[in-house]
């Protein structure tokens, strides 16, 4: 019984491409490339979270949320706010009017730390926020439009307005968030420097690992009748409804986990990159993550991941070179998914490598029953 | 005239008004226990309509709809159906990407909630009762292929088969042998013979010769409104029936 259960949890195929990932993520990358490498590519990996929360609620359940960026930045900024507080503790700090507050609070004029910056002393409430904000936020923006039936293009647009709201109080409002900027100067955790070489390997790791941990979480919410569940809202979610479920909270649900996600990439964004700013929140960066989505292929969790680090390492070596081409080579790529390759990598993958292995490997296994 | 206990809905003055124009205006009708009813009537009657108020798929302006002495008027959809009524509908609603085994088992009544769903467990029990149902509506063979490679017929099967899972007390089914071959038909009928003896069932159909294999009595609509109600035979004979239904 376990045993089926397990085998219905993680089919073969899932399985061999899980310890595919791992192996790469965890053995050849670290070996092929130096810590500057790695840390982009755990960079990369940190929108791969979003990616993966995208392929739950957008591929799966059909809902597009053009503003995972708001709770990406929610769990950057959780976290980008607890470092920023131990960077400035008043020995750092000395040379301020008002020493131990944020420094671009003192240029600011404040006199004092605002009061919804002071649970951010804890790092533990710091990590229960990283996980309830982002639940909260996308419960009460759920509640808002399923209860009522708002879906498909306006709730995508709905939520790229969100995103653009949250990007323009946060710059306006400098004093309390280090505006434009953002959080910069992150130095320690718990005393801890993150930013010199070692830490930034154990970083990788803690982040490859935490990764893992939600691509396993994803595949449990896939394997659900939850996820069959969703995959049926899609296709008639009045069927759904008249079959005696509450369709809203569904959406309501996985529309907080995909937060939950974003979320934790964002921390682990700031903990790697070392600032967070409103640049990760906004309409672009927003859209950059259902992209990632899209190439990777809306309906595979593993291809989220690869889509996630391949256009992102796309963007660096374009926008080396061409700054300024990146945004159209985006849409050009958008654009070419969406109608060469529907199902993204995952298709591909599926369409042509996939049938070529199955067949190699059943070539050698014939040949040894022959023998 | 009636008395109100014998009968599990019992419909009274219901009238909707979209923007003016009554779909609904003013229908009663009442359906006991066991009863096979069939919603006859032209194109545009507001046959469907009716159907979509008693589920709450829309709301009522006037009137009421009550299931066992429960007002349904002001239920939503997902409570009108834990409260015993299923509903197919016109077109069939199944989910295309999800095998016939899975299809049924979506409808099974258990795990409606978040948590129940995320911590279903495909027991015996459900395996069971799929197979079951799967038997009854003859699609025990396809249990594993996907809904979306059925036939029109075995689509309307297939949807009929996620209600009684269900195991609704009320069943209302919308064209129901819509698209459906002869023998399909005829299968169908049997089908809908045996389901009954547990539950009432409405039915609309355009149908005439399934409609008098079936329905113990009728209820014609005619631009909203009940033009005439009875067994088939005294319905059929009805002269305003003939002149705006059955004469051409
Ligand atoms: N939501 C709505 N808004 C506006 N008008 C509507 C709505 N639903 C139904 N109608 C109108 O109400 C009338 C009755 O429609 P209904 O679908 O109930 O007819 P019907 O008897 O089921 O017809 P058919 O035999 O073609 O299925 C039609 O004129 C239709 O256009
Ligand atoms: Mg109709």
């Amino acid at each position: 019984m376990l045993q089926t259960k397990l085998r219905s949890l993680a089919p073969k195929n899932d399985v061999v491409s899980f310890l595919i990932l791992a192996a790469i993520l965890l053995v050849a990358l670290p070996i092929l490339f130096d810590i500057f490498r790695l840390n982009l590519i755990g960079k990369y990996l940190t929108f791969a979270f979003v990616a993966l929360g995208l392929v739950l609620s957008w591929g799966l359940g059909g809902i597009l949320s053009l503003g995972q960026g708001i709770f990406f930045g929610l769990g950057g900024y959780a976290m980008a706010m607890f470092l920023k507080l131990e960077a400035s503790n008043p020995e750092n700090t000395q040379i301020q009017s008002t020493p131990g507050i944020p420094d671009f609070m003192d240029w600011n004029q404040l006199t004092e730390l605002p009061w919804f910056w002071e649970p951010f002393h804890s790092f533990g409430f710091t990590l229960f926020a990283i996980i309830a904000l982002p639940a909260l936020f996308a419960y009460i923006i759920g509640a808002a439009m399923f209860k009522r039936r708002v879906g498909g293009v306006y709730f995508a647009i709905i939520t790229q307005a969100i995103a653009a709201i949250l990007t323009i109080l946060i710059i306006g409002q400098q004093g309390f968030t280090g505006g434009v900027n953002g959080i910069t100067d992150l130095r320690t955790l718990h005393g801890w420097d993150i930013r010199t070489d070692s830490a930034k390997y154990i970083l990788y790791f803690i982040n490859v690992m935490l990764l893992l941990a939600t691509l396993v979480a994803a595949q449990y919410i896939r394997k659900s009748k939850l996820g069959r569940l969703l995959v049926a809202m899609r296709d008639s979610e009045d069927r759904v409804r008249f079959s005696g479920y509450d369709v809203a909270n569904f959406k309501i649900f996985i529309f907080c986990i995909a937060g939950i996600f974003s979320s934790i990439g964002g921390a682990m964004f700031t903990l790697q990159v070392g600032f967070m700013s409103p640049s990760l929140i906004g309409i672009v960066p927003s859209i950059e993550m259902v992209i990632f989505a899209a190439v990777g292929g809306n309906l595979s969790i593993f291809g989220a991941i690869y889509g996630a680090l391949i256009v992102n390492w796309a963007k660096t070596i374009l926008s080396e070179s061409y700054p300024e081409l990146w945004l159209f080579a985006m849409g050009a790529m958008f654009i070419a998914v969406v109608l060469a390759f529907p199902k993204g990598l995952a298709g591909i993958y599926e369409s042509y490598v996939q049938p070529w292995v199955d067949k190699k490997l059943k070539a050698i296994q014939d040949k040894k029953a022959k023998k | 005239m009636y008395q109100q206990k014998d009968f599990v809905l019992t419909i009274e003055g219901l009238t909707v008004s979209f923007d003016g124009f009554k779909a609904v205006n003013d229908v009663s009708l009442y359906i006991e226990e066991q009863e096979i009813r069939v919603i006859i009537g032209p194109n545009g009657a507001g046959k469907t309509t009716v159907l979509d108020l008693i589920c709450g798929r829309t709301k009522a302006t006037e009137g009421s709809i009550k299931f066992k002495g429960k007002e349904l008027t002001k239920l939503k959809e997902h409570e009108i159906v834990h409260a015993g009524v299923g509903r197919k509908f016109q077109n069939p609603s199944i989910y295309e990407d999800l095998t016939v085994f899975e299809n049924l088992e979506l409808s099974y009544p258990r795990g409606k909630k978040v948590w129940g769903a995320l911590t279903f467990r495909r027991d015996q029990e459900v395996i069971d009762k799929v197979n079951e149902i799967a038997q009854m509506i003859f699609l025990q063979e396809m249990l594993s292929s996907p809904a979306n490679l059925l036939s029109h017929g075995q689509k309307q099967w297939l949807e009929i088969g996620m209600l009684l899972i269900q195991d609704p007390e009320l069943l209302m089914l919308d064209e129901p042998v819509a698209g459906m071959s002869v023998s399909e038909r005829k299968q169908t009928a049997e089908l809908l013979q045996r389901i009954t003896k547990e539950r009432s069932v409405l039915v609309i159909e355009h149908d005439m010769h399934f409609v008098e294999e079936i329905a113990d009595r009728v209820t014609v609509l005619h631009q909203g409104k009940v033009l005439s109600e009875g067994s088939m035979e005294k319905v059929q004979n009805d002269p305003k029936v003939i002149e705006v239904y059955l004469g051409h």
